[in-house]
């Protein structure tokens, strides 16, 4: 593949084709439904390239698996799908811990429990308020075209690599099986490229022997570390908030959405503003940092925000955050894999839209 | 090993067995390649003790861990350190299928029949009869209601990938002896590329069976070895006198 | 004539020594080390072999063995 081409590929090839230009040296998953496709191009890929492809006998195990690749240096990813990113959690929260880098992949599926197949996104929470036990963040990137699942993918290692922390890439099986053409707008490298990582457990040859864990009996202790991984966060939060914006200029309604509710959104939104409504699109990309402050801004000038969302509503607790009270916020959600059309969204915004008028 | 007072009650097997294990990697000069992933339980602490690579473990994971460490790295040498409930009951997945893939990973699994480090709870191995805190009755475990101890040598032995699997004890001076000869044999598979190797041990917990150290030695004699016999389970080496099965 | 040296501070008084010495020259000290322990001793006029039965079996790498006093 070279440099600056142009390729047709669907969503999860591009995941995958990421990870391998990346250097991902090890890839650990489990089949489960809508990203089997990703598992099995990573198990084409890895074995063209002489890397790890591992097909682990259960989520729990890819994790763990990803856990001890990741104290060698290596860059590593998992995929999964809702429930089997559920059993990831311990693995993520000693990741974390552990201030491995790691990324994690994870195509959304209708839930709770065994749910469906069909893509949605109410895994938001597990993603963004941790999922697994103890204080800690996972950054979580929301792609909502092939050509972000690919850079997004390929920055999810980067930003792996520099924080010691795991990446969670969120996706749904609608993203996943869409073709689109992506280009190559970055250099390959290859797992022996990477440099070198100083704390890695390789065998103490002409050095200590060292040991990464996480059990700090000592409360002084733990609570110091605890510190210390906050502080991280907050070095996250100032420097990888990622978003953008349509049609804002003059809105006084912001639709809030990511992902596939971004595409769809944005389909709506360009039908409101050619009917001369006064409606626009912020589009959260990084969901963990979220865009706080720039919600904040805009509520200065922008008194309705409406949160819409493939689940009950998850996101729209974060857009409450950010407005902190200055602005009125409302969720349009449809659950359990139902993909809403951009005509159905349109009708609700229209209804929320005239609602504002008529109150004014 | 590093120069550490240990945690370990009187009279308990890990510190015994942590010996061993440190003194066939030094003799076999991979120190500087060994990378180890110790437990949940009362060896938890292993890398206070062990002057080796380590890095901790998800209770039940260490297969795992290890499985992506010896993937990654081939050239590190990679061991788990469990115990019964480690290796036998959350871990059992990866243990099966570690084996299974024939990991060149060594197992070190130290088995007392009790969950140590929690305060003595049955475990998958605790034997019919056994009194524990989770099977308090007077007739200890009964296999109608909490099933029969696990053999893990025997079922490990009974997948192809697993190649070389001893079962020992550290109950006597001679036992100890043997012990450390299969913990040698079990680093030699690995260095030699050969699969998956395990050392289960018989180990006394004086604490939690409530017996002295001299009395965890005979109970382990008359009761624990009738039900898992000692000897190489499993040798499926290039040049090996024993077959499996 | 071989002896043993026995660490009182790290000796947690297990007494697996004296179990296996076959000349039965290791006793149960009246001492207490700081521990809480009533840590083993060689015996006086103990008939040591060198045989290091109790080194190996010791869990505290406790004792040591010398071929000469």
């Amino acid at each position: 593949m070279k440099n600056k081409e142009k390729r047709l590929m669907r969503g999860s090839e591009a995941i995958g084709e990421a990870a391998v230009r990346a250097g991902c040296a090890c890839y650990f998953g489990y089949p489960i439904t809508p990203q089997n496709e990703l598992t099995e191009y990573m198990a084409r890929r890895m074995m063209d390239t002489g890397r790890v492809f591992l097909q682990s006998e259960s989520e729990i195990a890819a994790i763990n698996m990803a856990l001890g690749a990741a104290s060698t240096g290596a860059r590593v990813m998992t995929s999964s799908s809702s429930p089997g990113i559920s059993l990831k959690q311990e693995g993520i929260s000693f990741i974390a811990a552990m201030e491995l880098p790691c990324v994690i992949v994870n195509i959304v599926r209708g839930g709770p429990g065994l749910g469906n197949i069909a893509p949605a996104q109410s895994d938001y929470f597990q993603a963004t308020r941790g999922g697994g036990h103890g204080d800690y963040r996972t950054i979580v990137l929301a792609p909502a075209s092939v050509q972000e699942l690919y850079d997004l993918t390929r920055k999810s290692f980067e930003l792996a690599d520099e924080y010691r922390t795991p990446v969670l890439v969120l996706a749904d099986g609608m993203l996943g099986q869409m073709m689109e053409p992506v280009v190559f707008n970055d250099k390959e490298i290859l797992p022996e490229q990477l440099p070198d990582k100083p704390w890695t457990v390789k065998g103490a040859k002409d050095r200590p022997s060292r040991f990464i864990r996480s059990l700090l009996l000592d409360v002084d202790v733990e609570e110091e570390q605890n510190w210390r991984l906050y502080r991280k966060y907050q070095r996250i939060e100032r420097r990888e908030i990622r978003h953008e914006e349509y049609y804002m200029k003059g809105a006084e309604l912001a639709i809030v959405a990511y992902g596939t509710a971004a595409r769809i959104a944005k389909a709506a939104v360009k039908r409101c503003v050619e009917k001369n409504m006064r409606v626009g699109l912020i589009r959260p990309i990084s969901l963990w940092p979220f865009p706080y402050e720039h919600i904040y801004k805009t509520a200065e000038t922008v008194k309705h925000f409406m949160s819409f969302e493939m689940s009950t509503g998850q996101m729209v607790e974060d857009v409450q955050l950010g407005v902190k009270g200055r602005a009125e916020v409302l969720m349009y959600g449809r659950p359990g894999g139902v993909v809403p059309t951009p005509a159905e969204l349109f009708r609700v915004i229209s209804r929320a839209y005239n609602k504002i008028a008529r109150e004014k | 090993m590093k120069d550490a007072a240990t945690h370990y009650c009187q009279g308990c097997g890990h510190s015994v067995i942590h010996r061993l294990t440190a003194e066939v990697i030094e003799e076999l000069g991979i120190a500087d390649r060994a990378v180890g992933v110790p437990p949940a339980g009362c060896a938890v602490l292993a890398y206070f003790y062990f002057d080796v690579d380590m890095i901790e473990a998800p209770h039940g994971r260490a297969c795992a861990v290890a499985t992506g460490i010896k993937r990654a790295n081939p050239e590190s040498i990679v061991f788990s350190y469990q115990g019964d409930g480690d290796l036998a009951a959350i871990g059992t997945a990866e243990a099966v299928h570690s084996a299974n893939r024939s990991e060149n990973i060594t197992v070190i699994f130290v088995n007392n029949a009790v969950y140590g480090m929690t305060g003595g709870q049955m475990a998958p191995t605790t034997l019919l009869g056994q009194r524990t805190t989770t099977s308090p009755a007077a007739a200890g475990r009964e296999a109608h209601r909490e099933g029969y101890p696990i053999k893990v040598s025997e079922l490990l032995a009974s997948l192809e990938g697993s190649t070389y699997i001893e079962r020992c004890a550290v109950n006597s001076v001679r036992a100890i002896r043997r012990t450390k000869k299969a913990i040698r044999e079990a680093f030699l598979t690995q260095m030699n590329g050969e699969g998956f190797s395990m050392v289960e041990i018989l180990s006394p917990c004086p604490t939690n069976w409530k017996m002295s150290p001299v009395k965890s030695w005979k109970w382990i004699d008359e009761v624990m070895t009738p039900y898992f016999p000692l000897g190489v389970i499993k040798d499926s080496r290039k040049g090996s006198k024993k077959d499996a099965g | 004539m071989p002896c043993i040296v026995i660490n009182k501070e790290t000796c947690k008084g297990c007494y697996l020594c004296i179990e296996v010495c076959p000349k039965k020259s290791i006793a149960i000290g009246k001492e207490l080390n700081s521990k809480g322990y009533h840590p083993a001793m060689p015996v006086e006029n103990g008939e040591c072999s060198g045989c290091e039965s109790c080194m190996i079996v010791c869990p505290e790498l406790s004792i040591e063995v010398y071929d000469e006093e």
